[in-house]
């Protein structure tokens, strides 16, 4: 079944389901919701990055005409200290409530602290004017190195550090440290010809989905909550909307709006236990709406970093050893991806002697959410730029250092894993040989990088129900929220086992009564997994389908096989009938047909992908631009391969806003000072060449057709492939990002 | 956002009038693209918008070669970009009305809405200011002028007294062998900010090697647009040659003094001066010499 033997449907781009309602701007999202006697809600937020509160009078904002009620961390329940179980790991219940409305202190600009409903949203923000908050300024920590300073000043007063298993006896921002360890780094180390060491700043970035987040929430007189939401994962907001309310899932309903963009922000809840209070308070619906301000400030951005990376190699090129150290800024409460980083960041080698620490710190920032490969791009951007100097340094290729080194089935990650059949070196492969590599590069101020990436992709549950239309189409039915192509490319799955067009799949992704548990879209797990339960699902129906020809002929179920859409005895009497008219006759032959899959597969896959850049630095300027870009990338098996493509470009231009420009800039208070899309620089397509987005197809042994999740690896190797290209270019090493034109000015000596 | 009102006026006297009766809170309304953007994010207080669309002499764009040009307040960028005589005379004009917002915004703001707006990092002040621009301020008092480097006084600030309006700016026709350039630096390749502008006007000599008189001028580096008098005077009557815009530069890189904010540092910012006011200069003399 891994073979890339000839599929019918998958391989073959069909237009999305949801194409034309998107392009046409009729797809409805949360912020087209609407209801009769709706009401709107603001949320007023923290002009401090950090204080205490001392008191907050909502009086004045309730006695303005047109308020209908206001909220603040009051109206949520008592959380104690419980620790909420959320599936996907433990969270601190309080910290999970604050977050939503700060009860004590606020820990960022931004931070929620009360809410309004009103009967316009005008209203609504003048009344947020009118709630007056008292704060006992206090000083913030804004940056990880300062935050685990011993006297930097705390966060929480609770919080105290988790070292390898044991807890400190003092309150510190350092939430908690791990460590992998793999041979004997210090034999390794010993063994090289050449070591170096470096050490990488990055800053903290935002995914900048186009959709900022919106939630509508009505009670029924039942005390049902529904919430219409832009979400990644309906069931994941009815898990934390339940914990943060105290309120049991089965009296909330999630409906999933379509979303715009995501990229992991859309995972945590903001607003959408807000709108519920305000709805209870209101007895009506309320919709929360954020601006693009409340969007920066307000919600988790992807971690700002400080690395600092050792290797060691042979002269022959052997990576003896590697040791990283990292810290990743958490945000106000703990939780940043340093785990995923310190998993990822030597993943591409194989690599004997080995030791990763990192630290999760809190800073007074919003926040961290998911930012594709979460973790990943900042260690890599260390890693990366660590492999291209021993190259340099070796007089070895860059493409050749990573084909000598590279990780292979068998071989051990540093945090324990054993690879399974993985592409790393066929990625790599594909990368030399492409014309790219070998095209003239030599003009003046031109430069040519390379880097490698890897994530490891997640399975998780999904649930797929199939009901059997009599034309012989089937309605697909789904809880993955579809960001990129996904209805597609899950339909494609099914429709290749049924034998029918990608076009007779009817896709419908739906609220969380309407289908049985999904998990989140993100970690490249929706077409792998939602994809590996539409298979199962489909192969529910062909089952059923084998029993009803059977009914129809009157013969044995182990006398009927299905190929090429068409069912037909294989003993006995001679019939055919196609999945089609099959379809027509269920009626006559026992009624309807549903099917249905549910799956938790353990065997993701992990993807790899290797990207080259050629970049122009103007010397006078700082500024650096993107001439050429190729991305490969092994996706196991690409079911739709405009979407794959899709998701590459999307990696490759989001890793190349945060190479370039894209960073939050703080003032001394600790206030974002570029809140916005205009000072918020993420590339626009006058900046970027197109991405040529090159896939390479090892199958994954985990899934039926081979599938590995695409959606995240691509941005992980395009901040050190750009900084290998600016050195190749100039001959100076960036090692902070971004690798904005001020910082270029400055490390050519130019200011 | 907060309620305000709106009023058409449909003369100069008429709105005159309502900006002197409602004072500090009423605002002209031209394209709006800064104003309404300013009042949705509560960084202006506006009661009255007077939106004076309807004024004709607010929309004249009127070149010709011996008078020069009348560009009116409200006159859209789309529209001066649009006259090939206006293009052919004021190049470093056209560099600037077309890179101030995108294409959607170029078909509402204009050049006046940029003056009266006042940032520093206006993109159309430095091209007036080397063309030589006169601003005509229509008020209570009847009409004056003056000339557009001493119409901005600070940030969002201006000249305009209570109860007066910009009418148009009056340009003058280009001299034989002159021609104009700008440009700014930013970080990406559209939709952003100056972190530093730089306009240069030229007039050469027949043979076109030596400057007859120069003008520069700087955005994004002071609270206001600024003219380089020195700079410019340093110029005049010198052969073209490196050293000579080089020196040029410098004195121009003098007279800024940047802040750091998250467009820019100061210390890029001086650096910048440098670089653009060579390019400024090194384009408009191009220009001149490439022109039949």
């Amino acid at each position: 079944m891994l073979e890339n033997k000839d599929y019918k449907v998958i391989g073959t781009r069909p237009i999305r389901h949801d194409g034309v309602d998107k392009v046409t701007g009729r797809a409805l999202y949360g912020a087209d919701f609407q209801a009769a006697g709706l009401l709107h809600g603001r949320v007023l937020r923290s002009p401090h990055a950090h204080a205490r509160i001392t008191s907050i009078d909502t009086s004045r904002a309730e006695a303005l005409p047109g308020v209908k009620g206001v909220v603040t961390a009051k109206d949520l329940p008592d959380a104690g200290d419980k620790v909420a179980d959320l599936g996907e790991g433990a969270v601190n219940l309080k910290h999970l409530c604050d977050n939503i409305l700060a009860s004590d202190k606020v820990l960022y600009k931004g931070h929620a602290v009360a809410a309004v409903a009103a009967t316009n949203p005008h209203i609504a923000e003048e009344a947020c004017t009118l709630i007056d908050v008292e704060y006992e300024v206090l000083p913030p920590v804004l940056e990880v190195r300062q935050a685990m300073e011993p006297d930097a000043p705390l966060l929480h007063e609770h919080l105290k550090t988790t070292s390898l298993g044991e807890t400190a006896d003092e309150p510190s921002n350092v939430a908690s440290h791990i460590q992998h360890k793999l041979g004997d780094p210090e034999k390794g180390f010993a063994e090289a010809d050449v070591i170096i060491e470096r050490e990488f700043v990055t800053g903290t970035v935002h995914q900048g989905y186009i959709e900022p987040h919106n939630a509508t929430a009505h009670y029924n007189q039942d005390g049902q909550l529904t919430i219409w939401c832009s979400t990644q994962g309906a069931f994941t907001v009815r898990e934390q909307v339940a914990e943060i309310l105290q309120y049991p899932i089965s009296k909330i309903k999630v409906v999933p709006m379509e979303i715009g963009g995501g990229f992991g922000g859309k995972i945590s809840v903001y607003i959408k236990p807000v709108a519920a209070l305000l709805a209870k308070k209101t007895g009506k619906p309320v919709k929360v709406l954020m601006n693009r301000a409340d969007v920066f400030e307000g919600t988790g951005p992807t971690p700002a970093s400080f690395i600092r990376v050792k290797m060691g190699a042979t002269n022959d090129g052997k990576i003896t050893a590697a040791e990283a150290y990292l810290a990743f800024e958490a945000g106000a409460y703990p939780g940043s991806p340093v785990g995923p980083g310190a998993m990822c960041i030597f993943a591409p080698y194989n690599i004997e002697n080995v030791i990763i620490d990192g630290y999760d710190v809190v800073v007074n920032k919003p926040k961290t959410a998911p930012y594709r490969a979460p973790g990943a791009p900042n260690a890599a951007f260390g890693s990366e730029t660590v492999v291209d100097e021993i190259a340099e340094k070796l007089g070895i290729d860059p493409l050749e250092i990573r084909l000598l080194n590279a990780a292979k089935e068998g071989d051990r990650r540093a945090d324990g894993p054993v690879h399974p059949r993985i592409g790393c070196i066929e990625t790599v492969e594909a990368a030399k040989a492409h014309p790219h590599y070998t095209a003239p590069n030599g003009k003046k101020h031109h430069g040519r990088g390379v880097a490698s990436g890897y994530w490891f992709n997640i399975g998780l549950e999904s649930s797929v129900t199939i009901n059997v239309n009599s034309d012989g189409t089937i309605n697909l039915i789904e809880g993955s929220t579809d960001i990129g192509g996904t209805r597609a490319s899950i339909a494609m799955q099914a429709a290749e086992v049924l034998g029918i067009s990608a076009e007779s799949v009817n896709p419908s992704v739906v609220d969380t009564e309407s289908v049985g548990y999904t998990a989140v879209t993100g970690g490249s797990r929706t077409t792998y997994a939602t994809g590996y339960a539409a298979y199962e699902a489909a192969q529910d129906v062909k089952r059923q389908m084998i029993v009803r020809a059977a009914k129809l002929w009157e013969v044995d179920e182990a006398n009927v096989q299905f190929a090429d859409g068409e069912f037909s005895s294989i003993n006995g009497k001679e019939e055919q009938i196609s999945f089609r008219d099959l379809c027509a006759r269920l009626g006559e032959t026992g009624g309807p047909i549903v099917g249905s899959g549910t799956v938790n597969p353990g065997g993701a896959g992990g993807a790899y992908a290797t990207h080259v850049v050629d970049v122009a630095v103007d010397e006078e300027t700082g500024k650096v631009d993107i001439l050429r870009y190729t991305a490969v990338q092994d996706a196991g098996k690409a079911i739709h391969p405009s979407y794959v493509e899709g998701q590459i470009q999307g990696g490759a231009v989001q890793g190349i806003g945060w190479a370039l420009n894209e960073e939050y800039i703080y003032n001394a208070e600790g206030e974002m000072t570029n809140a916005s899309f205009l000072d918020y620089r993420m590339p626009t397509c006058l900046d970027l060449p197109m991405i040529d987005a090159v896939i390479v197809e090892v199958p994954n042994p985990g899934h039926p057709y081979g599938v590995r999740g695409v959606g995240e690896v691509p941005i992980v190797p395009p901040m050190a492939a750009i900084a290998n290209a600016i050195y190749d270019a100039i001959g100076v090493r960036m090692t902070e990002l971004p690798m904005s034109p001020d910082r270029l000015l400055k490390a050519m000596g130019k200011i | 956002m907060r309620d305000f009102s709106y009023i058409a006026a449909t003369t100069i006297p008429e709105a005159v009038a309502l900006l002197d009766e409602k004072g500090e809170n009423a605002r002209i309304l031209a394209g709006g693209t800064d104003l309404i953007v300013q009042v949705r994010e509560a960084r202006r207080d506006v009661d009255w918008m007077i939106d004076i669309k309807s004024i004709p002499e607010v929309n004249v764009l009127d070149y010709n070669a011996d008078t020069g040009l009348v560009l009116g307040a409200a006159v859209e960028c789309y529209k001066i970009y649009a006259d090939d005589a206006i293009c052919d005379a004021y190049p470093g004009l056209i560099d600037a009305t077309t890179i101030i917002g995108g294409t959607a915004i170029q078909g509402r703001a204009g050049v006046g809405g940029n003056l009266c707006n006042a940032s520093p990092a206006a993109d159309g002040i430095p091209p007036l200011i080397v063309l030589n621009a006169t601003c005509v301020i229509a008020g209570p008092n009847g009409e004056r002028e003056l000339r557009v480097e001493q119409f901005c006084t600070a940030p969002g600030q201006t000249a305009l007294e209570k109860g007066e309006m910009l009418v148009s700016m009056k340009i003058p026709a280009p001299a034989s062998n002159s021609s104009s350039y700008y440009l700014r630096f930013i970080p990406r390749n559209e939709m952003d900010i100056a972190v530093v502008g730089a306009g240069a006007s030229v007039t050469l000599d027949d043979a076109k090697q030596t400057i007859v008189s120069a003008r520069i001028a700087l955005a994004a580096v002071a609270p206001t647009p600024l003219f380089a008098e020195e700079a410019s005077a340093l110029l005049a009557g010198r052969e073209v040659s490196d050293e000579a815009i080089d020196a040029a530069a410098q004195a121009a890189q003098a007279i800024a003094r940047p802040i750091s904010d998250m467009r820019g540092t100061a210390e890029q910012r001086t650096h910048l001066v440098g670089v653009l006011t060579r390019r400024a200069l090194n384009g408009a003399i191009q220009r001149v010499r490439d022109a039949a």
